[in-house]
């Protein structure tokens, strides 16, 4: 197991390299630079800013000097944030991310993994339809709806919560933004779980456990739920690389200073390290969560083995 | 209890009147129409009946399993009292500790993410009064008494790990477990070879006598019948019809269904081709070999499904390959009709076409042609009928007209006993031993010279099978064909083909002509697979 | 041998019509009275936003000055209470006194005064206002210092209200949705022809070619999603078509996995080995066995990707990088509702209710096909 973990962080390189590769050129290759203000720079300035950022030097050595300071473990200094480097923008800003990510994937795992359960249990009668209109208006309504309308409701109306802003990671400040991320994940993990453990409960082994006069327990969690899980952990897996990596409408409509700003930011402002640095910090999250899936998916399954 | 039905008054499970529906979105299916089943201690009952007939979903019902739109109705009574929709708390009292149950899928009834030992445990638990380490050892006890080579790593094995004999062992070490009273087992050889199928039986015969529980045995085979069942029970759309000692019943059947079941052994023997007869079709040290993975990093892993075969078949000749699962006779049929890069020489009609590609074989295609085993499968089934079996036209005869293949349809279609009315309907609309005819129509419609058949009754009811002979016997008749008859049936080979090959893991065991072979085996192989064969069949199939 | 005859002649057209599986599929969505409603909903969302502003009173850029943020109602506007005060500025701003002023249903007579002499004119500040048309002075006395103005008061209705630039935001509500709609119909249709023909190519081929293909798949999915299409709005930021049709070309990657899988699946079918065994050639297998029955994923595919389209517009208009003003798309206008959320609830209301029942009645579409189509999981 464990040469296989190595064998697929190696393999991992290349992937990322390629993902850089793309990334660096597809943004070089935008109109636009990084210093394109509305009111045109001198040149004499402009010229100072391009050798500082080394941006005068031709574009594969600019290639080569980003990738090694990558590889380094260096992100280089922000074009937009002028006295941060990225390093340092990520390091604030990639914790809150992950703490509200995490928190909402947990609370869409065990909320939504119940639902779809006792979903199953009672397929086809009105606690089935009714679990189910339910996710179907999680995963439709967009969160950029419902966040103002829990805000609303929640902060405007009852005064119960705070409308936005992080304040230091307050619980009361995480309570909104972490269901408005949750409720669509909720919705997936009911359906996945509702459609696998119907499938679960009618397949043979059920049958043989019923038969043997099991316990309803030994029959549901034991014997069915175990097996249905496992397609959640393959949709959880690039779910929880895209909650733990930010949100750009939460954390805008929250007034949260996550990861997530700065891909929109970074783009637009062709802040070149930034978005770069955001997109290696998504593909890592990528890589990392599908392997955790795959190495869940072996323990869980005693038909897959990685040797 | 005082039952009518019931042998000596002590029947310890007696099924009354029962009645199963299943609600539909196109209406009630009754599957189930009052049926009485009663079986006593230490008596083996056999349920024998076609598929539909209701055999398995009137167990089902008993033991509370149907699936979730199955209503019932009337009694099962289990030493007198009625068990019958009893909520599960109270079933499973009796379900898995006084009536267990073995299953017809040993590859799917095991649940695959814990091991052999904790699912043999659990019903002790639960039932038995076991501890788990108690438990662990009357597992270990119970897989050496159903006698699986090595018990003890067996155990912590995963079901993946066994192989289909083995995993039905398991299920009936399981099922006596917690030594019950009776023993339901529902087709439990269906899905094994027959060799295994054969020690199976055996085995279940054997305990049987030695624990004196109760057995149920549904099953479709009456070979199976005679050879462990006291008393018999045939059914047919959810009714007995028939039922009796199994020695006179099966000797002197009184139902008109019953007699048609016994005599649906496939009669008839077609006599030798003389050796003047041109070659058709001929292989040289055929070899197959199937590329398993592995490659970097790893020594390639490689699998010879086809080791050095070499065969001549005669024009009007029928070549029975007979074997088991896994012996590599469907890879040598399609490897001859060139479906399979293969290593060796084959020669059609004077051509070599080893290896030859789709273009080159084009033309050749229209005279071999070959028929599958699942005839669910092998029709596309968003095309009509009338579509499927002209389809060989389109690319062989281009020029014709589209009323002219509307016109070849329905000569063929005619040609296989179908209602060629019948041709804009899809192949979902019909059943399995309809569709097999579709597809023989399709490889019919081309007027091939040799016809491969993979297995194409296996998948069908013997008195499906026996039809289905007699249509492949009057098409050889009428259009002197040629046959490579491929299939596990030896009583089906042994009345269609005049030579036979006997296969075992890519490699032809004995070949010769049929009576010689039936008669005078000389392999052990072929032996085990004759005896096995017949063990089933004998009290039908020796006339 | 003459009763076998007459059989043959059968023609094609006396033959029993058989129930294919699409007939089958058909009944079954018929049956599912959610998906049916949803196509009912549906129907009427589209006709109403295709035809709809062509039978509004108000044009989508059309600008009430007077009637900013006023909320949704059944009632015409202007109400009783404000016309007299719009009068009374209307002439404030002509710079003229009201002697006296007569409101009636409909229109209102004012005699004016003024220390100078009165410019006809006067009549253009008063039809100017959104609130009146029709405008005519007459009566002057003799030094034209006075004079009579008369006109009839103007009957709108705003039935959704309008926004804080105080338009009419029903018709910009349609508008929004035909922006929507056909972004989302577009990019879907982009997608599918990429990811079909990608996927089935891949499929189909299998062995090396399937190893590149899937690869450049793969790394595709690892960009982030998001940093791909604002690039793409970096590049297409003017040609909004332009930029969408490059949307559904990012979108394609599922689909071309999802008919990659089923092609490899049918590849292996028994009906695919027969048709190769009658001497079918590549293009028959595609076209007889492999593509119609990838068919029914396809739809299902299709019926949700609409949706996910729509929300990626939305979401790009929410983020400000969607469509240009005056035109509108429903993500600009929940944009502009969420920010008036406090007094001006119908602006996130209207367009909300619009966003939703479209992507309900899309996601009901998708999951009544899906039961439709597979029915085993019924």
């Amino acid at each position: 197991m464990a040469r296989y973990i190595l064998g697929r962080l190696l393999s991992a390189i290349p992937t990322l390299f390629l993902i850089v590769t793309i990334s660096f050129f597809l943004i070089r290759v935008a109109p636009g630079g990084p210093f394109d203000l509305e009111r045109p720079l001198e040149a004499k300035v402009m010229e100072n800013l391009q050798r500082i950022y080394q941006l005068d030097k031709p574009l594969w050595q600019q290639y080569l000097l980003y990738l090694k300071s990558v590889a380094s473990g260096d992100f280089g200094p922000s074009f937009y944030f002028r006295d941060f480097s990225i390093n340092e923008l990520f390091a604030a800003s990639l914790p809150i991310s992950i703490t509200l990510g995490a928190s909402a994937l947990l609370l869409a795992l065990v909320v939504g993994g119940f639902m779809g359960m006792i979903a199953a249990l009672r397929q086809n009668r009105s606690t089935d339809y009714a679990m189910m209109t339910a996710a179907t208006i999680g995963v439709t309504i967009p969160n950029f709806v419902v966040a103002p309308l829990l805000t609303l409701f929640f902060g405007v109306w009852l005064g119960l919560l705070p409308v936005g802003g992080w304040n230091n990671g307050a619980a009361q400040n995480m309570i909104l933004p972490i269901i408005t991320l949750a409720l669509p994940q909720i919705a997936v993990v009911a359906r996945l779980t509702r459609g696998s453990m119907i499938e679960a409960l009618r397949s043979n082994h059920v049958r043989t456990a019923r038969a043997y006069g099991l316990s309803n327990y030994a029959v549901v969690v034991v014997h069915s739920l175990r097996g249905a899980i496992l397609p959640v952990i393959s949709y959880l897996g690039p779910a929880a690389a895209a909650l733990l990596t930010g949100s750009v409408v939460i954390e805008t409509i929250f007034g949260i200073p996550g990861i997530g700003r700065y891909f929109v930011q970074g783009a637009l402002n062709r802040d070149y390290t930034l978005v770069m640095g955001t997109v290696v910090v998504v593909a890592v999250f990528v890589i990392v969560f599908n392997l955790i899936v795959d190495v869940l998916y072996a323990l869980l399954d005693p038909r897959v083995r990685y040797d | 209890m005082t039952g009518a039905k019931t042998m000596d008054g002590g029947a310890v499970l007696d099924i009354r009147g029962l009645t199963v529906d299943f609600d539909t979105p196109t209406g009630t299916v009754k599957a189930v129409r009052g049926v009485d089943i009663a079986v006593s201690k230490g008596e083996t009952v056999a349920v024998v009946g076609e598929s539909g007939s209701g055999k398995s979903q009137t167990m089902m019902a008993a033991m509370g399993l149907l699936a979730q739109n199955g209503r019932t109705k009337g009694k099962v009574l289990y030493r007198g009292d009625d068990i019958l929709g009893l909520p599960a708390r109270r079933l499973n009292r009796i379900r898995g500790a006084k009536i267990t149950m073995i299953f017809q899928e040993p590859m799917t009834s095991l649940d695959p993410l814990y091991t052999i030992e904790r699912q043999l445990c659990e019903p002790m638990v639960e039932h038995g009064g076991y501890s788990w380490s108690a438990a662990r050892k009357r597992a270990l006890e119970l897989l050496q008494l159903v006698q699986i080579p090595s018990p003890e790593r067996k155990l912590k094995g995963f079901p993946h790990e066994l192989s289909g004999g083995q995993r039905q062992r398991v299920m009936i070490a399981m099922a006596l477990a917690n030594d019950p009273d009776v023993l339901i087992a529902d087709e439990p050889t269906t899905a094994l070879d027959v060799t295994t199928q054969a020690r199976i039986l055996e085995l279940l015969a054997d305990l049987q006598k030695r624990l004196g529980m109760a057995v149920v045995f549904i099953t479709h085979d009456l070979g199976i019948v005679r050879q462990i069942a006291d008393r018999v029970y045939v059914m047919k759309d959810g009714e007995v019809l028939e039922e009796g000692e199994a020695e006179s019943l099966l000797k002197a059947p009184k139902h008109p269904y019953t007699k048609m079941l016994l005599d649906a052994e496939p009669e008839g023997r077609k006599g030798p081709v003389p050796d003047s007869r041109p070659i058709l079709l001929e292989g040289q040290k055929l070899s197959v070999a199937f590329d398993l993975g592995g490659g970097f990093l790893k020594a390639p892993q490689v699998l010879k499904a086809v080791d050095d075969v070499t065969l001549t078949v005669r024009e009007g000749q029928t070549l029975g390959i007979v074997g088991e699962s896994g012996s590599g006779k469907s890879t040598l049929g399609r490897a001859l009709l060139q479906l399979l890069p293969h290593q060796g020489r084959v020669r059609f009609s004077g051509h070599d076409i080893s290896n030859a590609d789709k273009r080159e074989m084009r033309p050749l295609r229209r005279e071999m042609q070959l028929v599958f085993q699942d005839p669910f499968g092998s029709l596309s089934p968003r095309m009509t009928v009338g579509q499927i079996v002209t389809e060989g036209l389109l690319v062989h005869e281009p020029q014709l007209s589209a009323k002219d293949r509307d016109r070849r349809a329905c000569e063929v279609l005619e040609e296989v006993s179908l209602d060629p009315a019948m041709r804009n309907r899809y192949p979902h609309e019909f059943s399995g031993g309809q569709r097999q005819r579709i597809a023989i129509a399709r490889t019919m419609v081309l007027k091939p010279k040799l016809v491969v058949l993979d297995e194409p009754t296996s998948a069908l009811d013997r008195t499906i099978q026996k039809q289905i002979v007699e249509l492949l016997r009057k098409l050889q008749r009428d259009h002197g064909l040629t046959y490579l008859f491929i299939s596990h049936d030896l009583a089906i080979v042994r009345a269609l083909a005049d030579r036979v090959m006997v296969m075992q893991h890519g490699r032809i065991v004995e070949a010769g002509e049929t009576e010689a072979i039936f008669e005078h085996p000389v392999q052990d192989y072929t032996r085990e697979l004759i005896a096995a064969a017949w063990q089933n069949l004998e009290p039908v199939g020796g006339n | 041998m003459t009763s076998t005859t007459d059989e043959r002649d059968i023609k094609p057209g006396s033959a029993v019509r058989g129930r294919s599986l699409w007939d089958d599929a058909r009944d079954r969505l018929l049956a599912n009275k959610a998906a049916v409603a949803s196509m009912i909903l549906l129907a009427v969302v589209a006709v109403a936003c295709f035809l709809g502003p062509l039978v509004s009173p108000h044009d989508y850029d059309e600008v009430y000055r007077e009637y900013v943020k006023v909320p949704a109602s059944l009632q015409p506007y202007p109400r009783a209470d404000q016309v007299t005060p719009e009068i009374e500025s209307v002439l404030r701003r002509a710079r003229v006194t009201i002697d006296e002023l007569d409101v009636e249903s409909g229109s209102f007579t004012a005699k004016i005064s003024s220390s100078r002499k009165i410019d006809p004119r006067v009549t253009r500040y008063v039809d100017r206002s959104d609130l009146f048309e029709n405008a005519e002075i007459f009566g002057f006395s003799a030094d034209e210092t006075s004079a009579t103005v008369r006109a009839d008061v103007k009957t709108l209705y705003f039935f959704f209200g309008t926004d804080s630039n105080g338009r009419d935001l029903m018709t910009r509500t349609l508008i929004a949705g035909r922006v929507s709609l056909t972004i989302g119909l577009l990019a879907t249709f982009v997608a599918i022809a990429i990811g079909v023909v990608y996927g089935a190519v891949s499929g189909y081929l299998g062995g090396r070619t399937d190893l590149m293909m899937m690869r450049i798949v793969d790394i595709l999915y690892s960009l982030p999603f998001i940093f791909f299409v604002i690039l793409l709005v970096v590049f297409f930021g003017r040609n909004f078509v332009l930029m969408f049709i490059a949307v559904g070309a990012v979108e394609w990657l599922d689909m071309a996995r999802i008919v990659r899988g089923q092609t490899l699946s049918l590849k292996r079918q028994e009906f695919v080995q027969a048709a190769e065994a009658l001497g079918v050639d590549n293009t028959g297998v595609l076209k007889r066995h492999i593509i119609p029955n990838t068919l029914g994923q396809v739809v299902i595919y299709m019926t949700l990707l609409v949706p996910k389209v729509i929300l990626l517009e939305s979401f790009l208009s929410f983020l400000g990088l969607g469509v240009q003003e005056p035109m509108t798309s429903w993500g600009v206008l929940i944009s502009e509702g969420s920010r008036n959320v406090q007094g001006a609830a119908w602006m996130l209301i209207f367009p909300s209710i619009f966003l939703t029942s479209t992507l309900f009645a899309l996601n009901f579409i998708g999951d009544g096909l899906r039961d439709a189509l597979d029915p085993k999981d019924r």
